[in-house]
């Protein structure tokens, strides 16, 4: 479980929200929403840890996650603004890394998740010949061959196409329904079925 | 976590395979540097012989200057540094890793082509072989002085300059005792001294360096 207290942001000089607290139990998704601007990507990185929060605590089962990085890393998976894709590598290559990054072995199964992103065609091809979309897809692949507990997805569904909207939006209530958490940030309205969805909303700190 | 580090060494490996220009430039960068001062030497021999170690010397160190800059290039501008930032294994080891890929890459073609360019430059074959002793245990000192100012220098999108304006100095001491153990060597004076305080350089760097790196990627990247 994910516990935020009393979170405070900010970007250079700028404050971007103070005082955030909120929590996500395991089975549940958070929406961040706010304009843009609002600090919506600057949370997602003070929760996985790429930066540290100058007020305010980000607990994970209860525990600092300053205190307990290499157990915390383990259990999350963050898609970022960028891809993470390196271009000169092939989609199975770029694959495998990451997999090994998390301490993983090269996943066997891999083929047959990304069927459903349909990207398992591309599996040799460089990721240099792939259009936007499809990189958006390798690195959405991730998640598919991850068995973490805690998704951070910050706009997964920027340039996807309706299908592979589908196919993430299935693997995340998938992930749900195991009892694992995800934070996205999102504009679009998507249908989550049953998941238990909640939202938060960063607005203007004055 | 050694399979972490195993699959970045491989990956950096990997990908400086596809793309020759990235190994194959500092050493051509390193013969022609060496080769311009034989042009300047003229035809006196004794004077080509008495800067030739030096000669060979700051060329081996600006060749590996030339590789620095891009090595987080790539990954910082695609996120992929992102994720060995969150990755479980500790960042002194992936940073380890990734200086022992740029060691490979760009530390020991130079290595290798150093023999050659000694007889070049008419050093005989006992100065010559304590030449390539001094580079092979400075190159990967170099490597490591270069991953902390590159670690440093990563947002900045022309760092190149700024780069080596921060890791040549740091280089000094190590071109100091190389120079002076060859020459040493050549007045047949002992040369122990020299190669050990060359390996304390690289004993010292290999402590620090990816501790220092790790933290300055840290702060680099977490705004």
């Amino acid at each position: 479980m994910l516990q935020i207290n009393n979170l405070a942001g900010t970007r250079g000089e700028r404050l971007l929200f103070k005082n955030l607290s909120f929590a996500v139990n395991g089975g549940e998704l958070l929406l961040v929403k706010g304009r843009n601007g609002a600090g919506k990507t600057s949370l997602l990185r003070l929760i996985c840890g790429l930066a540290t929060p100058e007020t305010g605590e980000i607990l994970w089962d209860g525990e600092s996650i300053a205190n307990i990085r290499s157990e915390y890393f383990r259990s999350l998976v963050f898609v970022g603004h960028d891809n993470s894709v390196n271009l000169d590598l092939t989609v199975q290559e770029n694959l495998n890394f990451h997999q090994a990054l998390k301490g993983n072995p090269s996943a066997h199964s891999i083929p047959e998740v990304l069927e459903r992103l349909g990207i398992s065609r591309y599996l040799k091809v460089p990721c240099r010949f792939l259009s936007a979309g499809q990189k958006r897809r390798v690195a959405l692949g991730r998640l598919a061959i991850s068995d973490a507990r805690l998704w951070l997805l910050d706009e997964p569904f920027t340039s996807l196409d309706e299908r592979a909207l589908d196919a993430v939006k299935n693997l995340v209530i998938k992930h749900l329904d195991q009892g694992r958490l995800c934070l996205a940030t999102s504009h679009q309205t998507i249908d989550w079925r049953d998941s238990k969805v909640n939202e938060i909303w960063l607005g203007d700190v004055s | 976590m050694t399979r972490a580090f195993g699959a970045l060494l491989k990956r950096d490996l990997t990908l400086v395979a596809r793309t020759p220009g990235d190994y194959t430039t500092p050493v051509i960068f390193f013969v022609v540097c060496t080769t311009l001062f034989s042009f300047v030497a003229g035809k006196d021999i004794a004077v080509l012989k008495s800067i030739g170690p030096g000669v060979i010397w700051v060329s081996a160190l600006l060749a590996s200057m030339l590789s620095l800059e891009g090595l987080f290039r790539s990954d910082y501008e695609d996120g992929t540094l992102e994720q060995i930032l969150t990755a479980p294994a500790p960042l002194p080891l992936m940073v380890l890793a990734k200086t022992l890929a740029h060691w490979i890459s760009a530390g020991l073609p130079l290595l290798l082509i150093s023999p050659i360019l000694g007889i070049l430059m008419n050093l005989d074959f006992n100065s010559t072989a304590i030449l390539v002793v001094t580079i092979a245990i400075s190159t990967p000192t170099f490597s490591l002085i270069g991953i902390f100012g590159a670690a440093l220098v990563i947002s900045q999108k022309k760092a190149g300059m700024l780069l080596s304006l921060l890791t040549l100095p740091l280089c000094v001491p190590i071109l100091i005792f190389s120079v002076s153990a060859v020459s040493a060597a050549a007045d047949q004076l002992p040369i122990g001294g020299h190669l050990m305080l060359l390996g304390a350089f690289f004993v010292f760097t290999l402590t620090l360096s990816p501790f220092g790196t790790a933290g300055a990627l840290r702060i680099m990247l977490s705004n």
